[in-house]
């Protein structure tokens, strides 16, 4: 029997803003505990919220990034519910009138095809604070510094029907958010985390099956891990004749299972009701339009210019152009050194390697966006030869210098000069008779013999077109 | 010295300006009557008198210095509602009963900044919920017209303290009437400003939408004074509105020719005591001589007022009070076995009666399955309350009625733990006020067997000079403001 899994995301994005959403304490990670809490965040009586301007300016910008309709009247509410990490025994949340309404986010798949998956909303909210239960072996410390983050949950439609789907919109998703510069995107330390509602159904059936919410997912590879793992037990446990319940389940990444949590609080009832202490937020076009001019140039945009200016393919446009840093850094190279095609398989191929083993991101790349298209010069003037090139690309990841620094220090400058050359190969083709023999009875692959022959004479430095040519010619006679 | 006593913030300003006595000495003399007269009424819940007496000495050396404020060293009482750095904010209640603020309140802020002296703080109902007084952990305040009847409430132990003379003036905050009616009870000047005129940042909060922070006075001059001194936009409190604040003693000496009284007819009809409507008839004749015309208005929905602000108030409020939970500050209960115990227990036993009551109502009226049947009803109420108000404005400029339908009533007669709904309708004539944003005001109107009668006086949004001015010419034509029930030796009383 075929089954189809049917996925929504809601992701709390914890917007990059200097102080908390409601308060001018720092939101500053790593700090010791309850050094970052105001009057407010500790929910001293008589203290009163304050909404960070900041805050509404991310989210709107997050709002026309996906093309959404922006709330010009959003409502705070307060969701109210006991925890010792919540001080005030409410969030403040949005829920019937979020800053960001119905929007989309268009992904590509594996396969090379694109989907849009639709985002019923985006709203802000304050983020809680920590319980510590290890560092106190009979007590609970409470750490306040977290509390009242400024975080933007976005929530998808369920309109995502695989773990593969669900990590193309997360990292879309990532990608946008580092962009537009509104959060630091650090899955680590909670900056995104994600919430995965998952359901299963036949193939062919148009409703919705019961689905299980699990909490607090914080890395891509456990999204996908998590959603196949629920999916699976829902399906075993259909086919099982048993039902699946609806719950909020945890993913236990060292056993690769989910179960069952809180069990308690399923039947909570919030009590929403509209936040008295702050009016709703009432935004005109001209501040909507104020953000609007301070939008990047977004990915799918970039990527489209990228085929169209630079020549790229579209699989090659897109990976540029998935994080903004590496966009910019291709864009200089490819500028710099006049071959937008050659940039492209340096910044992908080469480059991203020697980011990949050292662990680092690319803005933070030990051969700058110029010394690269230093390189990419002298391979375009046929100073130095594409196998050359990785000699030299390998000393400037271990800072010797520039290219033509390394070039003329270890004379790996290609030799052109055609005389030269054929005098090399006349020597070696007087030095191996036996081979110039098997090439002319019709062996051919012995030319590869003479070209290594060669380049071994010239150190690599030869120019291999003028060899390749030369060779033939000579071999012919 | 006792004429000190006698005296109001505008006359003490003028005392303390000609050096007839200094702010230590008019200090010292209340401290003396709070000391021999506050054991009985029990208006005051802390007495800050070394601090008082410090910020008096403070406010001679600026006036010596020729460096002082128009109301330096001008003593008065704070509602212990409003947070005080390093002084207790108890709120009325058990669970605060240990609570010290390490931050003022901008109406604190505000009066310190003009050197006002702090006696110390009043008593209140818990968390504000009460029209009587007698919620209070701290116990009843007694009216200083007669020990036997309660003083009004939330605002007590400002209103018993001012009209006993135990200080000149006090800050209040009213959420259904709790200025007003106290007024109304201790025959004091009374002043509720439009939601938004003053900050509510550090003023504990009951209901966030209702609650607004004003005074009591024996004087509209010293209303006008101490409102010019609070009132403003506050960065810190969202819900207070940027508009400037007009000069309330410039206007306070308009004439009253022409001024149009909306009387509601809702608010002279059955419940209202004849002695008292005879009263407030007297007043709006009086009002008449002065130039005014009167007629008749309809607040269509004043009969649902009562019933959606017991649904609004109690909804935020069972949201404002879920802080207290023990965990952080407050009445923590004894030797908690779980988290769940603590919030139970200390919950329990840090809130009285009428404050769970309030929570319960709240959360039940948000609970699902209930919200739309109640509190968006509620909602929708209000806005028809606005909507009256608005009409009625349309052909008058003030609104006039009795404050409260009665005088005073005894300690403990409305025994508010069977019949909660008894107590609720003392505010019959406050609360529509409260939902509507409005302004209102309380003047002393006469006596009624030798207890004050108040006049209610309702105005447009933002129209507090109107109304003080409004209460100030009849306070010229009129002595009942100053009427007081005369506590003890030293100050001359109504007998």
């Amino acid at each position: 029997m075929a089954w189809e899994t049917v996925i929504g995301l809601e992701v709390h994005v914890q917007l990059s803003t200097k102080s908390k959403l409601f308060s001018g304490s720092s939101t500053q990670f790593g700090a010791e505990p309850n050094t970052q809490a105001s009057i407010y965040d500790l929910a001293l009586p008589g203290t009163l919220p304050v909404l960070n301007g900041e805050a509404l300016r991310m989210a709107v910008k997050f709002g026309l990034a996906i093309g959404a309709e922006i709330g010009k009247k959003s409502v705070f509410d307060r969701k109210n519910y006991f925890y010792p990490d919540l001080p005030k025994g409410y969030q403040t949340s949005q829920l019937n009138h979020p800053t960001v309404g119905k929007g989309s986010l268009t992904v590509t798949l594996d396969d090379g095809t694109t989907k849009t998956i639709g985002i019923t909303r985006a709203h802000m909210e304050e983020d809680a604070g920590k319980s510590l239960h290890e560092q106190f072996p009979h007590d609970t410390g409470i750490d306040l510094n977290r509390a009242g983050t400024p975080l933007l949950e976005i929530v998808s439609e369920p309109e995502i029907r695989s773990a593969k789907e669900a990590v193309a919109y997360l990292k879309k998703l990532h990608s946008l958010i580092l962009y537009l510069g509104i959060s630091d995107g650090d899955m680590s330390q909670g900056s995104m985390r994600c919430d995965a509602n998952v359901s299963v159904r036949k193939v062919g059936e148009t409703r919705f099956g019961t689905r299980a919410e699990i909490k607090n997912i914080n890395s891509f590879r456990f999204v996908e891990k998590a959603i196949l793992v629920e999916a699976q037990r829902q399906i075993d446990l259909i086919e099982d004749g048993g039902k699946v319940v609806q719950e909020t389940r945890l993913y236990d990444a060292d056993k690769n299972e989910t179960r069952s949590m809180r069990s308690k609080e399923v039947a909570n009832d919030y009590r929403y009701f509209p936040e008295p202490d702050l009016l709703p937020v009432v935004i005109d076009d001209a501040f909507i339009e104020a953000v609007r001019a301070t939008l990047p140039e977004l990915p799918d945009v970039k990527a489209a210019r990228f085929q169209q200016q630079y020549g790229l393919s579209e699989y090659d446009a897109n990976v540029l152009a998935a994080h903004r840093d590496t966009a910019d850094f291709y864009e200089t190279v490819a500028n710099d050194c006049s071959d937008a095609k050659l940039a492209a398989n340096w910044v992908m191929v080469d480059l991203q390697a020697v980011l990949n083993k050292s662990e680092l991101d690319i803005a933070q790349s030990p051969v700058s966006a110029a010394a690269l298209a230093g390189l990419i010069k002298r391979i375009k003037d046929s100073t130095i030869s594409s196998k050359i090139a990785k000699t030299v690309f390998e000393a400037m990841v271990n800072s010797e210098g520039s290219a033509d620094q390394i070039i003329d220090s270890k004379g790996l400058k290609q030799v052109s000069d055609s005389g030269a050359i054929e005098k090399m190969i006349d020597a070696i083709i007087a030095a191996n008779p036996k081979q110039v023999e098997q090439y002319r009875s019709g062996q051919e692959k012995v030319f590869t013999f003479f070209v290594g022959q060669v380049m071994k004479e010239s150190k690599g430095k030869a120019n291999p077109a003028q060899v390749n040519e030369i060779l033939q010619r000579k071999l012919k006679v | 010295m006792a004429d000190m006593l006698q005296q109001g913030i505008a006359e003490l300003a003028k005392s303390l300006a000609r050096k007839d006595f200094s702010s230590a000495e008019v200090t010292r003399a209340y401290l003396d009557r709070i000391h021999a007269h506050n054991g009985d009424l029990n208006a005051y819940v802390t007495v800050t008198g070394d601090l008082a007496l410090a910020q008096a000495q403070a406010a001679d050396r600026a006036r010596a210095a020729g460096t002082a404020c128009t109301w330096a060293g001008i003593p008065f009482a704070h509602k212990d509602i409003f947070c005080t750095t390093g002084v207790r904010t108890a709120c009325g209640s058990r669970m605060l009963d240990n609570f010290i603020a390490p931050y003022d309140a901008t109406v604190v802020a505000k009066m310190n900044a003009a050197g006002m002296v702090m006696l110390g703080k009043t008593n209140m109902d818990e968390f504000a919920m009460g029209s009587s007084n007698e919620t209070s952990w701290y116990g009843p305040v007694k009216n200083p017209w007669n020990r036997q009847l309660v003083p009004g409430g939330s605002s007590g132990g400002s209103a018993a303290a001012v009209a006993a003379h135990l200080c000149p003036a006090a800050t209040a905050t009213d959420t259904g009437g709790s200025i007003r009616q106290p007024a109304s009870f201790c025959g004091l000047t009374g002043i509720k400003p439009t939601y938004g005129r003053v900050s509510r940042w550090g003023m504990i909060a009951f209901a966030s939408s209702l609650d607004q922070a004003g005074v009591l006075t024996r004087s509209a001059e010293d209303a006008a004074i101490l409102m010019q001194m609070m009132s403003g936009f506050d960065p810190k409190d969202s819900t207070s509105v940027d508009l400037p604040v007009p000069d309330y003693l410039a206007s306070l000496e308009q004439p009253l020719k022409g001024l149009r009284i909306g009387l509601p007819k809702q608010h002279f009809a059955q419940g209202l005591n004849p002695q008292v409507e005879k009263l407030i008839r007297n007043a709006l004749a009086e009002f008449e001589k002065l130039g005014a015309t009167l007629k008749e208005v309809s607040l269509d929905n004043s009969h649902l007022s009562v019933s959606a602000y017991y649904v609004i108030a109690p909804a935020e409020a069972s949201a404002n009070l879920s802080r207290y939970d023990g965990v952080r500050y407050g009445y923590r209960c004894d030797k908690p076995a779980d988290l769940e115990d603590l919030y139970k227990r200390s919950r329990a036993e840090g809130f009285g009666a009428e404050v769970k009551r309030r929570i319960m109502v709240g959360t039940y009226a948000l609970s699902a399955g209930f919200y739309d049947a109640y509190y968006i009803k509620a909602q929708k109420i209000r806005r028809l309350i606005k909507d009256d108000f608005d009409r009625a404005f349309n052909d008058v400029d003030v609104i006039m009625g009795p404050t409260s339908p009665h005088t005073a009533f005894a300690l403990g007669s409305k025994n508010k733990d069977q019949d909660p709904v008894a107590m609720y309708l003392e505010d019959i004539y406050t609360i529509a006020v409260n939902l509507a944003g409005l302004p209102g005001l309380s003047i002393p109107a006469g006596l009624v067997n030798g207890l004050p009668v108040g006049l209610q006086i309702v105005g447009r949004d933002w129209s507090e000079g109107q109304l003080l001015n409004i209460a100030h010419k009849f306070q010229q034509a009129t002595d009942w403001h100053t009427r007081t029930p005369g506590v003890g030796p030293g100050v001359s009383g109504e007998k």
